[in-house]
């Protein structure tokens, strides 16, 4: 118990002087985190947007399809991404493996169904009367997508902080194809595994309470836009 | 549809730019990333920590240090996925050579392994010379075992002693496999109360939140020796060859055979490494 403790004291202790290596390995996740969940909310939403709204034939299978990749294990999607981008792999030649941009990818990858199953739910319930309605006041395609995102906003916001939440805390993939390099490709989830690997438990907990802090910190942020009401 | 022309183009333009943001610094530097692949024990230390930053320093070359067991940094090797080696598993390592591989395989340094468990000693083997004896005993009583169960150098070890016991482990009920790096094994170990084989480095970085004592130790098995192999550039055209002859002939040097003579002195009272470059292979 004292040890959790300690780990706060040390959490805090780490922040306020400014340690540039947590500094570092917190601000590399955030880049990391942030700009996959940037990626996948824009492939995510216009996917699930897009699936929502239009009828083909095999509509259902995409659907399956996208629900399942919601709960595809995120080691699994590292050892994928990283046999692509092994050096003589069919994307060697780009020498991302080990590189703070295989770890974006994998973490898009991870996060795009995510977000794009929610999002698909998301439209998908909200009235198609609205849509004729919209329709017929005479907005075109793209303003009648844009209100009907708006309309949403409340779940879709949900899906990007889902989203965000399954890869700052993701690790299995980011060690495969991150490699854990010190300065370089070391995130919080990586860090807290060494160090809990090497016994020094104070400085785990400490990275654990910093990677809690910031994720409650950006979803905070999150959640005050997504509960604000709707003027009038 | 023109708004899925739109959409398309912003995905693309997101995607070129974070590929640039992570590569700038890459295509600038042809062949300047070395891949080390190298054991837990390495890392866990510390040794690299203190001395890559040197290396980078003198050379220029940017070292992405990947620990896993020594097993798979060979399998990486035999893949041409990395550049240079720093393992532990002589007995793999000679195959490895033999199936042309690896060039260059050079002696570094060397500690050894020690037989940890829980001060109580259910076993009884505290003091015991043979380290054999020992897991026999360990296997007669029917004490728990923890294994790193991953093919690594501690693993491929522990099986020789198994082997020199006469005794295979696998499938009792006593014999546990954690298929972890050393940290952490030592972690669950003391955690569970059982035994197992670590190299000292390692337990010696850990000892202060373990409460585990050394059973045994100093049987000759026990050695645990440590080579820097270049991977085959003959097999893989990718291989940074400039940079692994660098990395390999830095690790032989005598200013880096010292750092490693006095390397832990000061934290836990004994050198965690004794460098042995230049000196004839042990067996």
């Amino acid at each position: 118990m004292d040890l959790i403790l300690e780990g706060i004291k040390k959490a805090i202790w780490l922040l306020i002087t400014l340690d540039p290596e947590v500094l570092g390995i917190t601000w590399l996740s955030l880049k990391v985190s942030g700009l996959a969940t940037f990626i996948s909310l824009f492939i995510g939403i216009s996917t699930g947007t897009l699936v929502a709204l239009t009828r083909f034939p095999g509509r259902r299978i995409v659907v399956s399809l996208i629900n399942t990749g919601m709960g595809v294990p995120p080691v699994v999607v590292g050892l994928f991404v990283s046999i692509f981008l092994w050096r003589n792999g069919p994307f060697g030649m780009l020498e991302l493996l080990y590189t703070p941009t295989a770890i974006i990818i994998a973490q898009a990858v991870i996060a795009t169904p995510i977000v794009a199953g929610i999002s698909l739910a998301s439209i998908q319930k909200l009235p198609e009367a609205l849509r004729l309605q919209i329709l017929a006041l005479g907005a075109t395609r793209i303003q009648m997508i844009w209100m009907l995102i708006k309309e949403a906003r409340l779940p879709l916001l949900a899906a990007v902080m889902a989203g965000f939440g399954g890869v700052i805390s993701e690790v299995g993939a980011s060690i495969m194809v991150g490699g854990n390099i010190k300065g370089y490709t070391r995130v919080l989830t990586t860090a807290t595994v060494m160090e809990t690997g090497r016994g020094n438990f104070d400085v785990a907990i400490a990275l654990g309470v910093i990677l809690l802090f910031f994720t409650f910190c950006i979803n905070a942020i999150l959640t005050s836009i997504q509960q604000r009401e709707r003027p009038r | 549809m023109r708004m899925r022309n739109l959409l398309f183009a912003w995905i693309l333009a997101l995607c070129l730019a974070s590929v640039f943001v992570g590569t700038t610094d890459v295509m600038a530097s042809e062949q300047k990333n070395l891949i080390l692949a190298t054991t837990t024990s390495t890392q866990d230390t510390g040794l690299l920590d203190v001395l890559n930053p040197i290396f980078e320093k003198k050379t220029g070359f940017f070292v992405k240090t990947i620990a896993v067991g020594s097993g798979q940094a060979m399998a990486m090797g035999a893949k041409g996925e990395a550049d240079v080696l720093l393992v532990h598993s002589p007995a793999a390592e000679k195959k490895f050579m033999s199936e042309g591989n690896g060039v260059n395989r050079m002696l570094v340094m060397h500690n050894d392994f020690i037989i940890v468990g829980p001060p109580s000693d259910p076993a009884g083997i505290k003091g015991m010379k043979s380290a054999s004896e020992a897991f026999k005993q360990i296997a007669a009583k029917g004490a728990v075992f923890m294994s790193r169960g991953d093919n690594s150098g501690t693993n491929a070890k522990e099986k020789d002693v198994w082997k020199a016991a006469g005794i295979n482990p696998e499938g009792q009920i006593w014999y546990q496999q954690t298929g972890l790096g050393m940290g952490q094994t030592l972690n669950v170990s003391a955690e569970k109360k059982t035994y197992t084989l670590a190299d000292r480095g390692t337990y010696l970085s850990l000892k202060k939140n373990l409460g585990m004592d050394i059973l045994v130790e100093g049987d000759k098995v026990l050695l645990n020796i440590y080579h820097v192999i270049e991977v085959n550039p003959a097999k893989w055209s990718k291989v940074n060859t400039h940079g692994a002859k660098a990395f390999a002939e830095f690790m032989v040097s005598k200013e880096v055979q010292d750092i490693i003579s006095t390397f832990g002195v000061d934290k836990y009272g004994s050198p965690l490494f004794f460098p042995d470059a230049g000196k004839p292979e042990f067996e």
